[in-house]
């Protein structure tokens, strides 16, 4: 056997493998009962509402718009929040940007971190909304783009497709693919660790605005 | 100022090295005033948070014996499991480690840090690798691990340990932690700024600075993760800040120490987790941000991904019938802060990575019990239940209490050590079984309830029983004396 261990791991695995055997020799597993609610039985006006509602909660600005506004109302967010400049993901619809006055840089080729240090807002699409949480799913698909640039930039403006909202947890789960790199968004960054007061803004985007169209 | 005791907030290290046992430590933490009142407003506020979130869903009970039974379930095939993770783990790109030690665990990770030829590493909050104690055998190899959640920050500067999972610096205060970071911030990085104050939004934009430095220059992260899936090989990291988001996907690689336990078999299983956690531990909907990544993404994230599955002493709680529930553990904190004794003492009286009613528990489980300190713990407790009643996972804290204490007296007997308790019930038993016996030892008792009257802790294995509470002042005469003595008089 050749001696690099990083390259060949072989550490512990058979030592680890055959206590946990001994450990559960006895041991019986038990069904699962899954009697928990999947589905809240609302309507697409219902979820949309709801989703809208959660989401406000975590003290994100929210916006339920048309389509055909889209364009409109993200030159309006942009330009009320002094947003010099922003990044977008490549596939990004080129319509989405037709009142924008700010300053667009397409990830492409890839920026660094300290480049996207330097952007004020990101702009992207997501895969699915979750309206029981306020959650947002990014999974790196189409209007997404890589997970540093909605990460670095201080705000980001996020459009849910009233289609892609569902009611609960499992609901998303359902629709995700596990190889995909994933990220849930509940409102803007925030942490509890100062005498659990609830601050935004720590290292995430510090302002989360959800555009949702129908 | 607060008070604050050196043997109270201890230099990090493992497994607390020179702690007192709980016992001790919990009456210095009794006698620290401001410590019992940031731990008692903490633990009020999320408490009655949690039981808001957790009354909006009507199916909280549902989840949480689906949490409970999904956790056994893998468990009771956990070899079949972690297998299966690595076998996916392997496709999808990662590097799986095995460690049966924390010693193992930190050697590979050393390895893999040496081989980058990195002097800093950028962590997220992470149970595992506090439980190995990466951090100070990183230091002693000269290589930095910069911890990023803000309360881990607090205290890392503050060179003190964390007493709680979730909030780890819930024993500091506003105006101790702006104090921290004017003096500490500027020997390691980024200066706080001059004129900081105590308000939590000014500390978290001083964290911020500091931190984004760091995010931006260091090529190694490390992290734990909350679930492993076995079926994809994905791991799953929550958090609220975003410094997760940034050890998780800006480095070039990536180390995760996972503990076996944290295996789900299926992503769909994310479905009952997903829920439980965030309401369980910071008492929200679901908490800002979570991550999920499987091996290595062309172009997105780490292009280097190392997995080190960890034992450390939990194959030997899965070994324990009554005990293996434990390891259904989620680390949510519920449990800590609905504990009237984890309000009192803090996390540190119970000198672990693990406090809190499911450290009582598990550190035992981890390491045995012939260890003053293991010994010490399934006493921290009054058995009152309300660990079990919050507990997303449904873990019978008190039944595992009552299971281990019978094993601490075992292992006194075993041992031979006189055990103090064992003798007193064996003197009670021959003094009771003779009524003139009795009344000799009251007569006796009520002579020295003079000196009595001044002694405030029994000594030994007994002080437990009078280290919290104060003796009762015996009476000069006891019930029997006064009857025989008034007998009659009455009617």
């Amino acid at each position: 056997m050749t001696g690099d261990p990083i390259l060949r791991p072989m550490g512990s695995k058979e030592q680890v493998l055959a206590a946990v055997r001994g450990a559960i020799k006895d041991a019986v597993a038990p069904q699962v009962p899954r009697t928990y609610t999947s589905d809240l039985g609302l309507d697409r006006a219902g979820l949309v509402e709801l989703f809208a509602e959660r989401v406000g909660d975590y003290r994100a600005e929210v916006q339920v718009i048309d389509r055909a506004e889209l364009s409109r109302v993200i030159g309006k967010v942009l330009a009320d929040r002094r947003i010099r400049s922003a990044v977008v993901p490549d596939d990004l619809d080129p319509g989405w940007l037709t009142t924008v006055t700010s300053r667009v840089v397409r990830d492409a080729p890839y920026l660094t971190p300290k480049d996207l240090d330097q952007i004020d807002g990101v702009i992207t699409g997501s895969a699915v909304g979750i309206a029981l949480t306020g959650t947002i799913v990014l999974d790196g698909g189409p209007l997404q783009g890589r997970r540093a640039i909605t990460l670095i930039p201080d705000t980001h403006l996020c459009v849910v497709a009233a289609d892609d909202i569902v009611g609960t947890v499992p609901e998303a789960v359902s629709r995700l693919d596990a190889g995909r790199p994933l990220t849930w968004i509940s409102g803007p960054s925030a942490t509890s660790d100062i005498e659990l007061d609830r601050v935004e803004g720590v290292h995430g985007p510090r302002n989360l605005v959800v555009l949702i169209t129908t | 100022m607060a008070k604050t005791d050196s043997t109270l907030h201890p230099r990090p290290g493992v497994a607390f090295l020179g702690m007192p046992a709980f016992t001790e430590a919990a009456h210095i933490a009794l006698g620290d005033d401001q410590l019992r009142r940031n731990l008692g407003r903490a633990t009020r506020t999320i408490r009655d948070k949690r039981k808001r979130s957790v009354a909006e869903l009507d199916d909280w009970q549902d989840l949480r014996t689906a949490a409970a039974m999904i956790k056994d379930r893998t468990l009771a095939d956990l070899d079949r499991h972690l297998e299966q993770f690595e076998a996916a783990a392997t496709a999808a790109g990662a590097i799986v480690h095995w460690a049966a030690d924390a010693d193992e665990a930190v050697r590979i990770s050393l390895d893999i840090v040496r081989a980058h030829q990195a002097s800093d590493v950028i962590k997220v909050k992470s149970m595992a690798t506090q439980e190995i104690g990466l951090n100070e055998a990183f230091a002693e190899e000269g290589i930095h691990a910069w911890e990023t959640d803000l309360a881990e920050l607090i205290v890392q500067l503050g060179g003190d340990t964390p007493s709680h999972f979730l909030v780890p610096a819930i024993h500091r205060n506003r105006e101790e932690i702006k104090q921290i970071f004017l003096d500490r911030m500027g020997e390691v990085g980024r200066p706080a700024p001059e004129d900081l104050t105590d308000e939590p939004r000014r500390l978290a934009e001083a964290a911020r600075l500091h931190l984004r430095e760091k995010f931006l220059n260091t090529s190694v992260g490390f992290s734990g993760a909350n679930f492993a899936i076995a079926e994809t090989g994905t791991l799953v990291v929550l958090e609220s800040e975003g410094n997760g988001r940034m050890c998780l996907t800006l480095p070039d690689v990536l180390v995760s120490v996972v503990g076996i336990e944290k295996i789900l078999p299926t992503f769909a299983d994310l479905e009952v987790f997903m829920q439980v956690l965030p309401r369980s531990s910071t008492a929200e909907r679901m908490n800002p941000y979570t991550t999920m990544w499987t091996g290595v993404t062309e172009g997105d994230g780490p292009q280097e991904m190392h997995i080190i599955l960890l034992d450390n002493g939990r194959t030997r709680a899965l070994a324990d019938n009554t005990g293996r529930q434990a390891l259904r553990c989620i680390r949510c904190s519920a449990c800590l802060n609905v504990c009237p004794v984890y309000e009192r003492v803090g996390g540190h009286a119970y000198g672990s990575v693990y406090p809190g009613p499911i450290g009582a528990i598990l550190n035992p489980l981890l390491h045995g019990v012939s260890d003053e300190h293991d010994a010490a713990l399934p006493y921290a407790s009054s058995l009152c239940g309300a660990c079990y009643k919050a507990c997303p996972v449904k873990i019978d804290i008190p039944t595992v209490l009552i299971e281990q204490r019978a094993e601490v007296v075992d292992e006194r007997a075993d041992s031979g050590r006189p055990n103090a308790e064992a003798l007193a019930m064996r003197i009670a038993a021959w003094t009771f079984a003779d009524h003139r016996r009795l009344e000799r030892a009251q007569r006796l008792a009520g002579r020295a309830a003079p000196i009595a009257r001044h002694v405030r802790r029994l000594p030994g294995l007994l002080g437990g029983w009078t280290s919290s509470r104060d003796l009762p002042p015996i009476p000069d005469e006891s019930f029997h004396q006064w009857w025989e003595r008034t007998r009659g008089a009455g009617r």
